[in-house]
């Protein structure tokens, strides 16, 4: 098997540089039935996705399978694109708010399917998905299409994700709201894979962009699962000078940070890198120097997407870097620890971070199967409930990563350990953390909430949910 | 071994998802409050709370606290009575002033176990003194009921009496904790300080533990479940007070299967406040683990 | 038994309920409406919660407008029987031991 060639087109001497995102679409001989991508880096602030797809729509374009990397609660407009016919198929790997509701409500008459970070990446590099046009919309970008992730009007940090498309569609159009002079160096994407780049008014809302960012958690119950999962960290062998790890951006994994911030600088000990989704709490880390690395796919904060051209050991990385299975070693499969969180987990240590309790799609896969199958110890940190809803249950809405690749579960009541890792078991029950077993968790939720009436579903098929390799790991199912 | 009480949690009544999380932070003992955290509109529901909480939450082994509104106001009888019936641990009277204060608790308690079954005299109390005159009777309240597990120190409203504000040294709590502290030790009973109330200054938050570790007080109230580990931590014995209590007590198991009268330990003649002392630092250091 | 007047307990904050209750003009029957946020897992569950606490004050023709938070159980019950007390007039004055009783 190849990777997925991306069609060779040579330079004409010629301004890419194109008046209006209408020229740019029929220059890209965008047709009905095709594949267009975008990338999720602006998160809530995106401004370009429904733009060019109204754009799109105008143009009388029709039946178009669309492979943003994730989508989010702003992109509501695409309901009424779904309606009209404009978008046929969705690939992604999230979605939340109304439109989320109303897939989870069998209106489209394709499944979506949805991939993690890496499968994304594997399933393009594939050519499972061939992308015939990629908009992505950058920061800051050259008239030849030098783009990176900080402009003077946004800015995202990394451009990971994008990275990816750009590499492999066979059109690539730009987009920016902060053209500069020649060269914009140095560049995410490069000259040399852009067809077209439109200048626009605005690309995105700052504000919405930094809806990745989350403030350092107050939550008392959050702090206590952060301590437990750092003092299981410590408690590991893999917990030694040159260890690695990630965490996510929630309130609890994002505080695991500091509290093993804390243990690092009392045992002298410092990590070889940190990967992730990076926020304020990991570069504050780099530049005191208890990181020595820090990979970027997508900057959750601020002052991380400052740190990436200011800081000579951050890198920024693509999703296929990150997390692709299908190469010779992507960065995830050197972390020790990976630290996530999960709606619900259950008795089988199958997570879900993709469907409510109720049953409608209201999340994300992102990097969450990708980093539990290639760290050494993964380690989902959640409340046993969240308001009525216990977490850790007996079996999951959908399944998003396989029990067989999580080892620990840190709750505010007690911690979970995987029995097939008898490692674990034998290091941990050395310290005086509290060890449970899955099961007794899952009762001690169900005695706190009560017994949850079952939720029907139809037969009907809303989402396929693909695993990193490209298998189908779970249906979710229209809602009854 | 006794019961620990370095940390009792104010949880306010009026909170349903913090009276259902209470007992996951590890506090040796639970103040649900329906005194000052709950407004004048809200009294009659936070207790209804509490006493629901009291019937339905497993706390475990926790000690459940219930600081009640003063007899002087419409709500501090029902409260008593809504407690006790739900089943807690110990009443705690706000503002107390004198021995008379703690007679009046004492018998609507009584009433109540035995109207709702309860073993007449399980209920225990306590008492947190807040004003000049308070500190000036304490050795009456601590004395004044056999229920009395401990009296503590209300610093904020006590300052405003004295006409004073607290400092960060806390130079003008040192009466009043020493006076406290004589009058909990001459009753046998526990000494519990006053909260402190900025949760971001953990800093000065362990300097003013350490002070009244020193002091001798049993441990101290805590708004925010973030003070806890900082008191467990203040509060554990070092190693090398652990190696000697266990010395100690190995001695007197020693001594006492040789029917020995008097105990020594490496010379040193072992007295009752050396064994108190070094029970104490097994308990800290056991509960500390 | 008639409530003395429209009452109401609990506030709409995560993991708690608000109860609002009012006589029911047109009959003696007892109406629950119930907005939740776990509807679906447990919404039938906390209508029978409701219906019993009002039953064993014997109210009749009572309605019950409820918005849910994700409440537990015993949330729920404290707040039906606090606004039952004060529809009833009895907030400070009830007899706990109509409380106790279950």
């Amino acid at each position: 098997m190849r990777k997925h060639g991306k069609q060779i087109k040579i330079y004409d001497n010629k301004s890419k540089m194109v008046p209006s995102l209408e020229e740019a679409i029929r220059k890209s001989g965008l047709k009905s039935g095709m594949t267009i991508s975008f990338h999720h880096h602006f998160r809530e602030g995106d401004y370009t996705t429904n733009l060019v797809l109204k754009h799109i729509a105008a143009l009388g374009i029709k039946d178009l399978t669309i492979i943003p990397s994730s989508l989010g609660k702003v992109h509501e407009p695409l309901i009424e694109l779904i309606q009209t016919g404009v978008v046929k198929e969705i690939h992604t790997s999230g979605m939340r708010g109304k439109l989320a509701e109303f897939i989870s409500e069998g209106h489209m008459e394709k499944p979506i399917i949805i991939r993690s970070h890496g499968g994304r990446a594997r399933a393009i590099e594939a050519g499972e998905v061939k992308i015939d046009v990629a908009f992505l919309a950058v920061p800051r970008c050259d008239k030849m299409g030098n783009a990176s992730g900080n402009g003077s009007n946004t800015t995202c940090g990394s451009l990971g994700y994008a990275m990816v498309d750009a590499e492999y569609a066979d059109t690539v159009i730009l987009m920016t709201d902060d053209l500069c002079e020649y060269p914009n160096m140095p560049a995410s994407i490069k000259q040399q894979q852009v067809d077209f780049v439109v200048k626009l008014d605005e690309i995105g809302d700052p504000e919405g962009i930094a809806s990745g960012a989350t403030r350092y958690t107050k939550n008392p119950k959050e702090l206590k699962i952060a301590e437990y999962a750092s003092r299981v960290i410590t408690a590991l062998p893999e917990y030694k000078e040159g260890f690695s790890f990630q965490t996510g951006s929630g309130g609890a994994s994002l505080a695991v940070t500091r509290y093993l911030r804390e243990a690092m600088i009392k045992d002298d000990i410092k990590a070889g890198f940190a990967l992730g989704g990076i926020t304020e709490p990991m570069v504050d880390l780099l530049e005191e120097g208890y990181v020595k690395h820090l990979f970027d796919v997508q900057s959750f904060d601020l002052i991380a997407a400052a740190s990436i051209s200011k800081n000579a050991n951050h890198h920024e990385i693509s999703a296929s870097e990150y997390a692709n299975p299908s190469n010779l070693g992507c960065i995830a499969s050197g972390l020790d620890f990976v630290i996530l969180s999960a709606l619900e987990i259950d008795k089988a240590f199958n997570v879900n971070v993709m469907t409510g309790s109720d049953g409608v799609i209201m999340g994300a896969s992102g990097g969450h199967c990708d980093t539990a199958q290639a760290a050494k110890n993964t380690i989902i940190v959640a409340p046993l409930y969240r308001g009525r809803l216990a977490t850790v249950i007996e079996q999951v809405t959908s399944i998003i990563t396989p029990g067989n690749t999580v080892d620990v579960l840190v709750t505010e009541r007690g911690i979970a350990i995987n029995p097939q890792r008898k490692d674990l078991v034998e290091h941990l029950s050395k310290t005086n953390l509290p060890i449970v077993s899955i099961e007794a968790l899952v009762e001690q939720a169900e005695q706190i909430v009560g017994k949850a009436a079952p939720i029907s579903f139809e037969e009907q098929v809303v989402a396929i949910i693909e695993y990193r390799d490209g298998s189908v790991v779970d249906r979710i199912y229209k809602r009854g | 071994m006794s019961r620990l009480r370095r940390t009792m949690l104010y949880v306010p009544g009026s909170n349903p998802g913090m009276l259902a999380d209470a007992v996951i932070y590890g506090a040796d003992s639970i103040m649900f409050d329906l005194e000052d955290a709950i407004s004048l509109r809200e009294k009659d529901t936070a207790r209804m709370l509490v006493y629901r909480a009291l019937q339905t939450v497993d706390f475990g082994t926790t000690e459940l606290v219930c600081r009640i509104n003063g007899l002087d106001t419409p709500f501090g009888e029902k409260d008593i009575e809504a407690v006790v019936a739900g089943g807690i641990h110990v009443v705690r009277l706000p503002k107390t002033e004198t021995a008379d204060d703690i007679h009046q608790v004492e018998a609507l308690i009584a009433k109540a176990e035995a109207k709702y079954g309860r073993v007449v005299g399980s209920t225990r109390m306590m008492a947190a003194i807040e004003s000049a005159l308070g500190i000036m009777n304490a050795y009456e309240i601590a004395h004044a009921s056999e229920r009395l597990i401990g009296i503590a120190l209300g610093a904020e409203d006590y300052v405003t009496n004295l006409k004073t504000k607290r400092s960060p040294g806390g130079i003008e709590l040192l009466y009043a904790r020493s006076q406290l502290l004589n009058a909990a030790r001459s009753a046998g009973i526990a000494a519990l300080d006053t909260v402190y109330s900025d949760m971001d200054n953990m800093e000065g938050f362990a300097d003013e533990v350490s002070l009244i570790k020193q002091l001798g007080f049993d441990g101290k109230s805590v708004i925010n479940p973030r003070q806890i580990p900082v008191v467990h931590r203040l509060f554990k014995p070092t190693d090398q007070e652990i190696a000697h209590a266990k010395d100690v007590v190995k001695a007197i198991e020693e001594a006492e299967a040789k029917g020995l009268g008097v105990i020594s330990l490496k010379g040193k003649m072992i007295d009752k406040p050396i064994v108190e002392r070094a029970l104490r630092i097994i308990d800290l250091s056991k509960a500390s683990e | 038994m008639k409530l003395k007047k429209e009452a109401s307990a609990g506030t709409m904050d995560s993991c708690d309920i608000n109860i609002r209750l009012d006589n029911n003009l047109m009959s003696n029957t007892n109406e629950i409406h119930l907005k939740s946020v776990v509807e679906k897992q447990y919404g039938e569950h906390i209508k029978n919660l409701i219906s019993q606490v009002i039953d064993k004050y014997e109210l009749e023709g009572v309605v019950v407008n409820a918005v849910d938070r994700g409440a537990l159980d015993c949330t729920i019950k404290a707040r039906v029987e606090s606004a039952i007390q004060r529809g009833l007039d009895q907030e400070h004055t009830l007899e706990w031991s109509v409380v106790h009783h279950e």
